[in-house]
């Protein structure tokens, strides 16, 4: 096993060591181009943002794959790693490597999805059981005016919200993990309560998880602070994007209506949303 | 027969009807039906019970949980309170814009007069705030996206402040690395004075955040505070005082009498003590070869127990000022043991005046040395007796505190007996099995003053 793609190398050695000794195979260098051209794509006639979030997963991924942040972990002989298969490109050293082009390719997916419900004013809740990036998610989340939690989860929680929480509570409607195992390893009970609950998942999995009952798995690190940072910023910028964009989008139709009531007839409430 | 119950919906099983007898006394429709079917069929003698109720009103499982006061509700509440207000200030002829909640209780004490024992249970008129609890509005908009970004953790003004205070933690040590690395860090030897304060309780935090908690979250947030301030003293002061109340300082400090002096030069100096029923005042002067006087006769003589003179010496013994001081002292009321443990306490508070301050707070401690348990907290078991006294086995025979017989002066007795509760009085009542050998081990014996 010595094979990696020559495109997945960064510099030699970087940065701090990730706990466990994580092997790093680059560093975070300078933030990469912003903005490669064509943000403003075509705005197809509902208004769905399918350009921007694509567009966005072309920046990320060109700089990830320019070796920024290396997604390993070390290998893990469990019910999970044979899931996780596919996703590895193979290992070095006792240390799985994650294949960054799969990678891509459901990072995109992900971040449309997650574009499209917050465009929807759908409510998106981070979940994330690893404390030493609870405060960071916490605040990313405030952020981008969005919902966390890196608490300890509570049983009904989902299943049983209208007890707990309230009698006329609306659930999330997306829901993203940054960790999808708890502290004692074991997958987080929100991914099966979710499932329960329809509630669709966008999820980072190491190779340590179980991406089963993820709608949306991105394989990647979820150990070491770069990686976790990356994703984090990844998803505020989607989501404030979305957010933009939509309210762009309202301002447009308001014009219209002020101009011609009864030519178009639409208002700013027959852009589609997820909260009737 | 039994009343109907229409809210909970409950089926009544009444076997009123014997003999086909039907009352039509009820003002709920809700019966009609089941009237009409029993008329119908009120042919049979025994009648069955039939689920016909029209409405089955669905108790709101929410509503049960906790009674929800809408704001609405408590807005009228407050505007009825304020009038009901002014009409009793009228009544009772003072001016309503001046009218006090304290006048306001004296009003409906005058009027309602109570004589029930518990005082919660009289009549109160008080501002609703103060009786319908604190209640949290509802915490989402419109659209149902909640307010608060930790909504859906469930406890969210509590990991909120989690989250600042770990935010706040977090720039004082990244300031603290920022300092070091320019090298201007100095070790700050200002130790913030946190003595005349404590950490708030746990029914505090959770009446400042309106939520329950649990302990193990109090304990984790006082934690986090408690480790904000090992990483730097001073830091976040108005945010930590937040979390702080003041403790009043039980400062019992005796009051030393002043020293007076008679004809001869002498020096002298006057106190008083009580035990039980029985109150001594003691002169206690300054030079002298041990006498003691009580009521003009001599303690040998007035004192036949040794048990009541082991008590008179104990202070003296205590500061080792066995017979250099003389003592006159009168005393009034109670028995012979109780009168002994006045005047032991009076000539312990005399003698504070001949002694240094340590000495008087060694005095003070004498009761706390050797796990003494005066003052504690009595349990239920504790209270079976009329005393007070712990009854437990071997009580007797190993003397007050359970301990054996050979207890030395150093190691003060537990569980001493309940001398004085409401006045600062000598502690134990010793009760040493065998009254020989003393002053040298001076058996059982308790604190000495205790204020």
């Amino acid at each position: 096993m010595g094979l990696r793609p020559p495109h997945c190398w960064g510099g030699g050695r970087g940065g701090n060591d990730g706990p466990g000794g994580y092997m790093w195979l680059g560093s975070l260098g300078d933030p990469g181009p912003r903005g490669c051209g064509d943000e403003d794509s075509t705005v197809p006639g509902d208004g769905c943002p399918r350009g921007p979030s694509r567009v966005l997963a072309r920046i990320r991924e060109r700089r990830r794959l320019m070796g920024h942040v290396s997604l390993a972990h070390s290998c893990f002989c469990g019910v999970s790693a044979r899931f996780m298969e596919p996703y590895i490109f193979g290992s070095r050293l006792d240390q799985d490597i994650i294949d960054l082009e799969q990678t891509a390719v459901h990072l995109q997916l992900a971040l449309n999805f997650t574009a499209h419900v917050a465009y929807r004013k759908g409510i998106i809740l981070f979940v994330g059981r690893n404390r030493q990036f609870s405060h960071l998610i916490e605040t990313m989340a405030r952020d981008c005016g969005e919902y966390a939690h890196t608490r300890y989860f509570k049983g009904g929680l989902l299943t049983n919200a209208p007890l707990l929480l309230g009698p006329n509570v609306r659930l999330p409607d997306l829901i993203i993990f940054l960790h999808t195992l708890n502290n004692v390893f074991e997958p987080h009970v929100a991914v099966r309560d979710a499932a329960k609950m329809q509630i669709p998942t966008v999820g980072i999995v190491d190779t340590n998880c179980n991406p089963c009952l993820i709608t949306y798995p991105v394989p990647g690190n979820d150990d070491s602070p770069p990686s976790v940072r990356l994703f984090c910023r990844l998803f505020q910028t989607t989501i404030t994007r979305a957010k933009q964009k939509r309210r762009q989008m309202e301002a447009l139709y308001r014009l219209q209506g002020q101009e011609g009531p009864g030519a178009r007839g639409q208002g700013p409430a027959a852009l589609p949303s997820l909260a009737a | 027969m039994a009343a109907p119950c229409v809210s909970c919906g409950a089926p009544l099983s009444y076997r009123l009807f014997l003999g086909g007898r039907v009352s039509f006394a009820r003002r709920h429709g809700v019966w009609k039906a089941a009237a009409a079917e029993l008329q119908i069929g009120a042919g049979s003698q025994i009648l069955r019970l039939r689920h016909t109720t029209g409405v089955t009103t669905k108790k709101n499982v929410a509503a049960l949980r906790r009674e929800t006061y809408t704001v609405d509700f408590i807005k009228k509440q407050i505007e009825e309170f304020n009038i009901g207000k002014r009409h009793l200030a009228n009544m009772m002829g003072e001016d309503p814009e001046t009218f006090t909640q304290e006048d306001i209780d004296r009003a409906i004490a005058y009027l309602f007069p109570s004589g029930l024992f518990e005082k919660q249970a009289r009549p109160i008129m008080k501002h609703p705030e103060q009786i319908f609890p604190k209640q949290r509005a509802v915490q989402w908009g419109e659209d149902g996206r909640p307010f608060h970004f930790l909504f859906y953790t469930g406890k969210q003004s509590y990991y909120s402040l989690m989250h600042e205070t770990y935010g706040k933690l977090l720039d004082v040590e990244k300031r603290q690395n920022q300092l070091q690395a320019k090298g201007l860090f100095s070790e700050n030897t200002k130790t913030k004075d946190l003595i005349g304060s404590r950490w708030l309780i746990k029914e505090e935090l959770e009446d400042m955040l309106v939520e329950k908690l649990s302990d193990q979250d109090y304990a984790q947030f006082i934690r986090l505070l408690e480790r904000l301030l090992t990483v730097q003293r001073d830091a976040e002061e108005e945010f930590v005082q937040q979390f702080r109340r003041s403790v009043t300082i039980q400062s019992k400090k005796q009051l030393i009498e002043p020293l007076q002096y008679d004809e001869q030069g002498m020096a002298f100096s006057t106190s008083e003590g009580k035990r039980k029923s029985a109150r001594a005042k003691a002169v206690v002067y300054e030079h002298g070869s041990g006498r003691i006087k009580v009521n003009g006769i001599d303690y040998l003589l007035y004192f036949p127990v040794m048990q009541d003179r082991e008590q008179l010496m104990f202070p003296f013994h205590f500061l080792d000022r066995l017979g250099k001081h003389d003592v006159t002292c009168t005393v009034a009321g109670g028995g012979p043991s109780s009168q002994a443990g006045a005047i032991r306490l009076a000539m312990a508070k005399a003698l504070c005046s001949f002694v240094t301050e340590e000495e008087v707070e060694w005095m003070r401690q004498g009761a706390r040395r050797g796990g003494s348990r005066w003052g504690r907290e009595l349990s239920p078991r504790d209270l079976g007796t009329a005393d007070h006294r712990p009854t437990r086995q071997g009580a007797e025979e190993a003397g007050p505190g359970g301990r054996p017989q050979e207890v030395h002066l150093e190691e003060a007795l537990s569980a001493p007996t309940q001398a004085g509760r409401g006045d600062a009085g000598v502690c134990a009542h010793v009760r040493p099995t065998d009254g020989r050998d003393l002053p040298a081990s001076v058996r059982a014996c308790c604190g000495m003053v205790c204020f």
